[in-house]
């Protein structure tokens, strides 16, 4: 690991929050996958904008309003450049994957989905890819089919070819799992539900900040996630759809930005991306996640994913060795998201000896509740690794989990 | 580690891994469910009233160790208390574990003094008030007015 220690003493400089200590220890920040920590860069972006540019987008004639405007719409096309869609009005801000989620469920699904109606979903979804779509079904009486996982934390494709038909008007998938790590094969998935002109909306919020995403080459016809997984702020996430279907899908929320002309006898409504931005939107935060990306390509997805993998590996290979400590989820195409359970402690008992150590991981259902029954386990523990992270966080972290064998033990 | 023991003294860890009246108790007059959403423990509190007295009182679930002792310890201590009895009991553990100091003697907490360093754990607090909540919630409502079965 000695090499890869050598470039992330440069990378872990750029996150000011790392430099601390947490009870006496140097903080181990592993919950990447609750959310990412800042670099500098954005840091300094957000407040470069509230320090020199602050104004509201597409309303002053003033030079602060065209600063913002510019700085906002420029946000816009490198998040279209970074997920390669095809134009930036394609690109609408959110607060974040999960209104992304719900403005498609809401939108599309007051046209596009019935009575009697099938929407299919993973076993292994975030309640954010759950809760929005059976809201739907309380409201049209459409029906959720649900794709199985298997033992080793992968989809059962073939369970997935016979759920397809023609009832189904809408796939919902996670592009990678938040507990298990698993990357799901969504563009074969993808292909599946196309053979039945069946639209599928991607949960990328686990993705986007691990691999290089090509909307695109995946032909997703909807892809949604947050920038604060992604080394961004929060409170500011992007909904990616085709053309097509955001221009036939009426608005989500009403306000200003979102209009052409306002009467009380009728209203016009925008073009795209505005017609689902209405109200102020959260400029400084977009600027935020620009710089987000700017970052992350600044050190290249060769170099991030390269990193990823071999301390995933490193990370897995000596976590097995602890005794009691049993991993969940076994896929073959993983990211650098570790859940486990230890027969000694539960995983709160293990968050909270961690974090006497310094040591920041995850202890909960992860807002996974369905995958948890059916892994047949109440929480896990759960390290996610960021590009700041290293080996010694992982020395760090084994050293911290055989005080629990020692506490607990 | 030193605090942390405090947190995790060794009455906790023993009643954690070895609960006390623990499983399902067939003359229950109230049973109750507990769920805490946030982190997904779920206890179920077995209660046996006699007039005024809690004859018999057991639980059954899953979660940390902190919240399985707290349960544990709690079963243990309201055994054969009243009422009024329980409602103040529950008032002076709410006040331990929120704040980690006491308005009385700490023999009439007993052994739920070994709970007092949960106070220092903001996140964890629910965790050990969880059986105490389902507690008095199965203690006001007997079978006859509402109950989870």
């Amino acid at each position: 690991m000695s090499s890869l220690l050598l470039k992330e003493a440069g990378i872990r400089q750029d996150f000011p929050v790392l430099h601390q200590n947490i009870h006496g220890k140097p903080l181990i920040y592993l919950d990447s996958g609750a959310t990412a920590q800042k670099p500098q860069a954005v840091i300094d972006a957000m407040t470069r904008y509230y320090e020199r540019d602050n104004a509201s987008v597409h309303r002053g004639v003033y030079t602060l309003s065209e600063r913002a405007t510019v700085a906002y719409e420029t946000a816009r096309q490198t998040v279209q450049r970074f997920i390669h869609a095809p134009e930036s009005r394609e690109i609408i801000f959110t607060r974040g994957t999960t209104e992304a989620i719900n403005l498609v469920a809401t939108s599309l699904g007051s046209q596009w989905i019935r009575s009697g109606d099938e929407i299919i979903l993973s076993e292994m979804e975030h309640h954010s890819n759950i809760v929005p779509w059976q809201m739907l079904c309380e409201r049209t009486g459409a029906l959720l089919k649900v794709i199985p996982v298997n033992d080793e934390g992968s989809l059962d494709l073939k369970r997935y070819g016979e759920l397809l038909n023609e009832r189904v008007r809408l796939v919902g998938l996670i592009h990678v799992s938040n507990v298990l790590g698993t990357i799901n094969p969504i563009q074969e998935m993808i292909a599946m539900a196309h053979q039945y002109r069946i639209p599928v909306l991607i949960d990328g919020a686990q993705a986007v900040a691990h691999h290089r995403v090509d909307v695109q080459a995946l032909d997703c016809d909807f892809y949604a996630f947050s920038g604060h997984k992604l080394y961004g702020p929060t409170g500011i996430g992007v909904l990616y759809g085709k053309s097509h279907w955001l221009d036939a899908m009426p608005p989500y929320q009403g306000g200003g930005a979102m209009i052409q002309r306002v009467s009380f006898a009728k209203t016009d409504y925008q073009s795209l991306p505005y017609k689902f931005e209405a109200g102020t939107p959260a400029i400084a935060e977009a600027i935020g996640l620009a710089a987000a990306i700017d970052y992350v390509h600044s050190i290249g997805w060769d170099s991030v994913v390269a990193h990823e993998v071999a301390l995933t590996c490193y990370a897995r290979d000596i976590l097995r060795s602890i005794p009691g400590l049993r991993l969940i989820g076994e896929a073959p195409q993983k990211t650098g998201v570790i859940s486990f359970v230890m027969a000694q402690a539960h995983p709160h008992d293990i968050g909270t000896v961690l974090d006497h150590e310094g040591v920041a991981i995850r202890a909960g259902h992860h807002c996974a509740m369905p995958l948890m029954e059916r892994f047949g386990v109440p929480a896990t523990a759960r390290v996610s690794l960021g590009l700041y992270n290293d080996a010694r966080d992982i020395e760090g972290l084994v050293a911290a989990l055989y005080k629990v064998v020692e506490l607990f033990g | 580690m030193s605090d942390l023991h405090e947190l995790y003294q060794q009455v906790i860890i023993d009643h954690g891994r070895a609960p006390r009246n623990f499983g399902h108790l067939a003359e229950a007059t109230s049973t109750q469910e507990g769920y805490n959403p946030l982190c997904g423990d779920r206890l179920i509190v077995y209660m046996q009233r006699t007039g005024e007295y809690v004859q018999a009182i057991r639980f059954e679930g899953s979660g940390c160790a902190i919240s399985m002792a707290s349960a544990s310890l709690m079963t243990e201590v309201l055994q054969g208390k009243t009422v009024g009895e329980i409602e103040k009991l529950f008032q002076e553990v709410h006040t331990l574990l929120t704040t980690g100091t006491m308005t009385i003697s700490d023999r009439t907490l007993g052994k739920l003094m070994v709970l007092a360093g949960v106070a220092q754990y903001p996140m964890r607090v629910k965790c050990a008030t969880l059986c105490w909540h389902t507690a008095m919630t199965a203690l006001h409502h007997q079978k006859d007015c509402v109950s989870t079965e």
